[in-house]
């Protein structure tokens, strides 16, 4: 369905399966009058947006669509249903949503959303530790690697 | 959006199901204990699509009531060194097990802990019947508690959270609001704070737990609680407790106290 994309994303986790328990890149929260984010780039690279859709889309990697919405989708929901129907309704709509926070925002919302809304449903993509009782296949594993944020994080700004 | 469509056909389809309002089931009801943080409660069967929920209702379309006849075999059926069927001591189910369904899990004093339905049920084997537990999900098992629990429907739950089972129901609290796995959720993300609303092509609901053992179209097959409780474990990613496990018991205990007041529907039909 994505040709190369999903060659990239069939095995994400390789740099880490390798050794599992090797650390997470390290990235700087700035605190700036009450609003939080991660200003630089996990990787020091660029996003790729089309990688990003797709591992959105994805169920076993973002699967963001199952609380969120993307009125774009809709559309291509209609030709592809399994990779872009049954939008669920848990969270907010991501239409517009580069404009409702900046790049760091996002980024920080997507490694560890806890840090800006404590209570939330949604994951921390990119944390490991405190977490409870995690599955052995997915123990010590981020639920995306970094570039991946930085992909994912790529496709969000593109709604504006 | 696919899923306002579906609403729109189950709102369509809600006149005729008019006849069964007032059971507890298409209304919700006030939980009995004013401290519940569910201030109406509902029973997942509000939550289910209209066949689904036809299908529970008709006696000869829910397939729960094949293994509820099977565990009427097993009541009637001697077993054991001792020679004994269930009917042997408790007589015709419809009597002796009309409140049972809806007050466990309870205390024992001998155990020192928590035992539900099934529990007590292997109880009732091993020093009654003096024959060999029932294992936890074999057909047998299964049967004979959705036979026992089926007598109770239609008796709103009400359990006993006070006295010697008071630290196990903190205990089934505690774990309830536990984030848990690589996705960390706890069980109130999906079925406090989002019931009523769609996770991907599922209608989330209360979670509750009035209607087991229930049949699930997904599992073809009559499934315990705790069977429920390992998926909702495992789909966040985190390691589920064994069938039987204390942690599951405390936990049914809390369950069955935020649904205080939920008539018993075994064998309830879900997707
Ligand atoms: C020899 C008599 C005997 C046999 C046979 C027997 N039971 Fe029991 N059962 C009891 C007694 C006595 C109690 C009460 C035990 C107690 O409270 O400690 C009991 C309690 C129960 C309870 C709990 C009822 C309540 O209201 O708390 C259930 C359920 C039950 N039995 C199911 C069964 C089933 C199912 C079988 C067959 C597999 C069975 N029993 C076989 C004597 C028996
Ligand atoms: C990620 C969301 C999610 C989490 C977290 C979750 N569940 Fe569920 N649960 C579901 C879904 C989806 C269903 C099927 C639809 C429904 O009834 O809500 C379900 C169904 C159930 C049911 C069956 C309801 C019925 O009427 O048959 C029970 C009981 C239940 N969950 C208990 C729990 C408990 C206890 C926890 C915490 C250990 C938990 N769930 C955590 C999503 C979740």
């Amino acid at each position: 369905m994505f040709g190369a994309v999903s060659l990239v994303v069939a095995n994400p986790f390789t740099l880490l399966a390798q050794d599992s328990k090797q650390s997470l890149v390290n990235y700087e929260i700035v605190d700036v009058i009450q609003s939080k984010s991660i200003p630089k780039s996990l990787t020091g690279k660029r996003g790729d947006k089309k990688r990003g859709e797709a591992l959105m889309i994805q169920r076993s990697k973002g699967n963001c669509l199952a609380c969120h919405q993307v009125s774009l989708f809709e559309e291509k929901a209609k030709t592809d249903p399994n990779a872009y129907g049954d939008m669920g309704e848990v969270g907010p709509t991501l239409d517009k949503v580069a404009k409702r926070y900046k790049e760091g925002q996002l980024r920080l919302l997507l490694v560890d959303a806890k840090q800006v809304f404590p209570e939330t449903i949604m994951p921390s993509f990119y944390r490991v530790e405190n977490l409870h009782r995690v599955g052995k296949k997915f123990k010590d594993k981020p639920i995306l690697g970094p570039q991946e944020i930085e992909d994912v994080l790529s496709f969000l700004l593109s709604l504006k | 959006m696919s899923q306002r469509l579906i609403i729109c056909v189950m709102l369509l389809c809600l006149p005729s199901f008019t006849a069964f309002a007032g059971d507890g089931r298409e209304k919700s009801v006030a939980p009995l204990d004013g401290d519940n943080p569910l201030s109406n409660l509902w029973s997942g069967f509000y939550y289910a699509k209209p066949q689904t929920k036809q299908m529970q209702l008709d006696d000869f379309e829910n397939p729960g009531l094949l293994y509820v006849e099977e565990g009427a075999d097993i009541w009637n059926s001697r077993a054991g060194e001792a020679k004994k069927s269930c009917a042997s001591c408790h007589g015709k189910g419809d009597v002796s097990m009309k409140e049972a369904g809806a007050r466990y899990p309870v205390y024992s004093a001998r155990l020192k802990k928590l035992v539900n339905l099934e529990q007590r049920i292997n109880l009732c084997r091993t020093d009654f019947q003096k024959a060999s537990a029932f294992k936890y999900e074999s057909r047998e098992l299964l049967s004979l508690t959705a036979f026992v629990r089926h007598q109770s429907k239609g008796v709103p739950v009400r359990v006993n959270i006070k006295g010697a089972a008071k630290p196990f129901f903190e205990k089934g609290k505690a774990f309830y609001y536990q984030r848990r796995g690589q996705l960390d959720m706890a069980c109130n993300h999906c079925h406090e704070d989002n019931y009523g609303k769609y996770i991907r092509s599922n209608l989330l609901s209360q979670g509750q737990a009035n209607g087991f053992p229930t049949y699930r179209l997904k599992w073809q097959g009559l499934g315990s609680l705790h069977r429920r409780f390992r998926g909702c474990n495992s789909q966040v990613r985190a390691t589920p407790f064994a069938f039987g496990a204390d942690e599951y018991v405390n936990l049914e205990l809390y369950l069955n106290w935020r649904g205080s007041g939920l008539e018993v529907e075994t064998p309830a039909v879900r997707n």
